[in-house]
């Protein structure tokens, strides 16, 4: 059996919002088992490729190519790429009233074991699933009976959403500014749980503006993003020279 | 492949109305048109006394001197009252003890429905009195009940057999001048179902009835009428579906509840009628009147979920005459395509110490019109009157259309009301948010608009909770923009 080691591979992508470029030739390469940093200016494009890897449609790929585990998946839709194993964690989850936090993830599971033709998870192991995952992430069990996101804080927010991620167990995490809102206490349960989620078989891609949560998660590799382009890879101390001196340099770098 | 709105859309258009058949039964009709002979003749067909006869005739006196009401946010053609047959039975007319005896096409018909009475008898325990067209056929569980003294019959039995409850009754919550389709059918009423709790007694089941409307052109006249004697409780679902036709099919019912002291009623409704197809051709006028009187520290609830229907007129209300006694109102209706509906209640305050709570739900898709209507009235010996108001719409797409009227008057300076309202769009950043966590964007629809609706789900008897779920995934065709 062919065992692919690329999770991730974004061939010189292009793609525009409403017309308008944002992405204008990303390259990237993520093997399984590694967690890589993605930093940059705002409005530089990292939200952009976030959504794009998770296949939002108001996205238009333009040029090249973005493939998942060796195929191509350019045009499959946001739910089949979460079967396949994709997760991105929001920077600004929505609320759905009414939707409890326990229904949501169930029904998100049940989802895509139908998809894979598995039948649905019993309700016994469902709810020790949800314990587990809710006790390694801090959260009590009223959390779990409140509506998606309704009323939640900010942190509250973050936190539900790398619970789902822990109970998804994808095989590709892509997290948006999850440490946004998060004040120091609730950083360092949500980054411990990344981390125990974190093994040799998945991959995590951290999307941030501030070194503070890469001292946690540590990444193996850096990309600044810059313009819709990766300007610049390396290791941890990039990060932390940006965090020093900013983004400053990188752009006379580059000119 | 990625779901578009305009795939959404296509698909949701070819969607044939689920219960869309039509079973041919042997049935009796009489010519179209109504006059003072039509009705004597409903009254003479059914065997009924002379004063049932009067009453009638006098209701349809009034009716003569009445106009069609125009208030309502409902654009419609008036429907011809003399182009109507105002009476339709099967032939077979049946005296049965059991279901070998009923028209095999009819339990055809409940097989499709999937509400074979046989599975109802066994595994629901729920006793049913199902109106095709406009006489009962099949009455169940009449036994069980009646050792409890329990009364559960069509309302032409219960002329026939308890002429002194019904004449006590009929027509004391909803006078027969009460409105203009309140008048019909006063005047027309071909059956329905009455139903009388003895005191200090607790109905062991749910009390069922199904109506389908069946032949072409025939409109139907309901009447139900639902007794509640001192302490006692009942719980009553009537859930609709009828067979999808061309014509507009009118349909204007009465249902009266009395709960006498301390007693309690909960009356629930799944309204699935042909809504129409996509173009806003066909489907049921549906012009309903329900009222309930409330007596001393008594109770009643009423939960709807109407999904059905081209036209709905429809306002399920409270008077609470006694002291300390308790209304309230559960509604979710759903409206796509051309459907149009004026929907809500009527919270009518008399007694010291009364409580009124409304909680509507409207969901409008593709081009309909949703609109809630009630109103909330304190008279001035209404001491420490409560009512507590919420309304919310959910919108999907761009072309439909929510609206609220709320009327509150107000004459004790002791009455607490409470209104509270909402308008929200099912967002596209909802759906890629249930997308991005596997889950398609039907079944997004579906969870949201579950969730949307949940408060009024859960006051539905178990058994139909997950039917109505379904009906709302069914109806919901919706758009999402």
């Amino acid at each position: 059996m062919d065992k692919f080691i690329n999770m991730l591979e974004i061939n010189n992508l292009h793609c525009k919002i409403e017309g308008k470029p944002i992405l204008k030739g990303i390259n990237l390469k993520i093997n399984k088992g590694e967690i890589h940093a993605i930093m940059g200016p705002n409005g530089s494009g990292k939200s952009t490729l976030a959504n794009v890897i998770s296949g939002h449609e108001d996205y238009e790929i333009t040029k090249g190519n973005i493939y998942f585990k060796g195929q191509e998946i350019n045009e499959l839709s946001p739910e089949d790429r979460a079967h396949e194993g994709v997760f991105l964690s929001f920077q600004y989850p929505v609320e759905i009233p009414g939707v409890t936090v326990t229904n949501f993830i169930k029904t998100a599971i049940n989802e895509s074991r139908k998809a894979k033709g598995i039948d649905e998870m019993p309700s016994s192991e469902m709810l020790k699933k949800i314990r587990a995952k809710a006790s390694l992430l801090e959260i009590d069990s009223n959390f779990l009976s409140r509506s998606l996101n309704q009323g939640f804080s900010g942190g509250e927010k973050k936190r539900n959403e790398i619970f789902q991620m822990a109970m998804m167990e994808p095989e590709l995490a892509v997290l948006d500014e999850t440490d946004s809102g998060l004040d120091i206490d609730a950083l360092k349960i949500v980054a411990n749980g990344v981390i125990k989620c974190s093994h040799e078989d998945n991959s995590v891609i951290v999307i941030t503006h501030y070194q503070r949560l890469l001292d946690y998660i540590v990444p193996d590799f850096v990309h600044i993003v810059m313009d819709g382009r990766v300007v610049k890879s390396g290791d941890k101390d990039l990060a932390k020279k940006i965090e020093e001196v900013g983004y400053d340099w990188l752009k006379k770098e580059k000119s | 492949m990625a779901y578009t709105e305009d795939e959404l859309k296509k698909e949701l258009e070819t969607k044939e109305y689920e219960y869309g058949f039509y079973t041919d039964i042997d049935s009796e009709t009489f010519p179209v048109g109504l006059n003072e002979d039509i009705v004597k003749a409903i009254s003479k067909k059914k065997n009924e006394p002379e004063w049932m006869t009067d009453w009638r005739l006098d209701a349809f006196k009034t009716w003569k001197t009445m106009k069609e009401p125009e208030w309502s946010n409902l654009k419609y053609n008036k429907p011809n009252f003399q182009d109507i047959s105002y009476y339709s039975a099967p032939k077979k007319k049946p005296d049965l003890n059991s279901l070998d005896e009923v028209d095999p096409e009819l339990l055809k018909t409940f097989d499709k429905l999937g509400i074979s009475l046989d599975e109802q008898k066994k595994l629901s325990g729920v006793a049913m009195d199902i109106v095709v067209d406009s006489v009962s056929v099949a009455t169940t569980f009449k036994h069980t009940l009646e050792e409890k003294g329990i009364i559960f019959c069509s309302i032409s039995d219960a002329i026939q057999n308890h002429p002194e409850l019904v004449r006590k009754h009929l027509g004391t919550v909803i006078p027969k001048k009460d409105n203009y389709y309140a008048a019909l059918n006063s005047a027309v009423f071909s059956d329905g179902s009455f139903c009388y709790i003895p005191k200090g007694v607790r109905c062991p089941m749910e009390l069922s009835t199904y109506f389908r409307i069946n032949q072409a052109g025939t409109g139907q006249f309901e009447r139900t009428l639902v007794i509640a004697d001192e302490s006692s409780y009942v719980s009553y679902l009537e859930g609709c579906t009828a067979p999808s036709r061309d014509e507009n099919q009118l349909h204007a019912a009465v249902v009266e509840l009395i709960a006498h002291d301390d007693a309690e009623i909960k009356y629930s409704t799944v309204q699935n009628w042909f809504p129409g197809d996509k173009n806003g051709k066909g489907g049921v006028f549906n012009f309903v009147t329900k009222r309930g009187i409330c007596h001393n520290r008594s109770k009643i609830s009423w939960t709807q979920v109407e999904t059905g229907s081209a036209i709905t007129w429809k306002y399920p209300s409270c008077i609470l005459k006694g002291n300390n006694s308790i209304g309230e109102f559960y509604s979710i209706a759903v409206t796509n395509n051309f459907q149009q509906a004026d929907t809500g209640t009527k919270m009518i305050h008399l007694g010291k110490n009364t409580k009124s709570t409304i909680i509507s739900k409207g969901v409008s898709a593709g081009k309909s019109q949703n609109s809630y209507r009630g109103l909330v009235q304190v008279s001035p010996f209404a001491e420490n009157a409560r009512n507590f108001s919420q309304c919310d719409s959910l919108l999907m797409g761009n072309d439909c259309g929510a609206h609220t009227f709320p009327y509150i008057e107000v004459q004790n300076k002791t009455a607490q009301i409470e209104h509270e309202a909402s308008t929200s769009k099912i967002g596209e950043d909802q759906i890629f948010y249930c997308n991005q966590r596997g889950i398609d964007t039907e079944k997004a629809i579906a969870l949201i608009v579950n969730g949307f609706s949940k408060e009024v789900l859960n006051k539905l008897p178990m058994e139909f909770a997950v039917e109505a779920q379904k009906l709302l995934e069914i109806s919901l065709e919706g758009s999402v923009g």
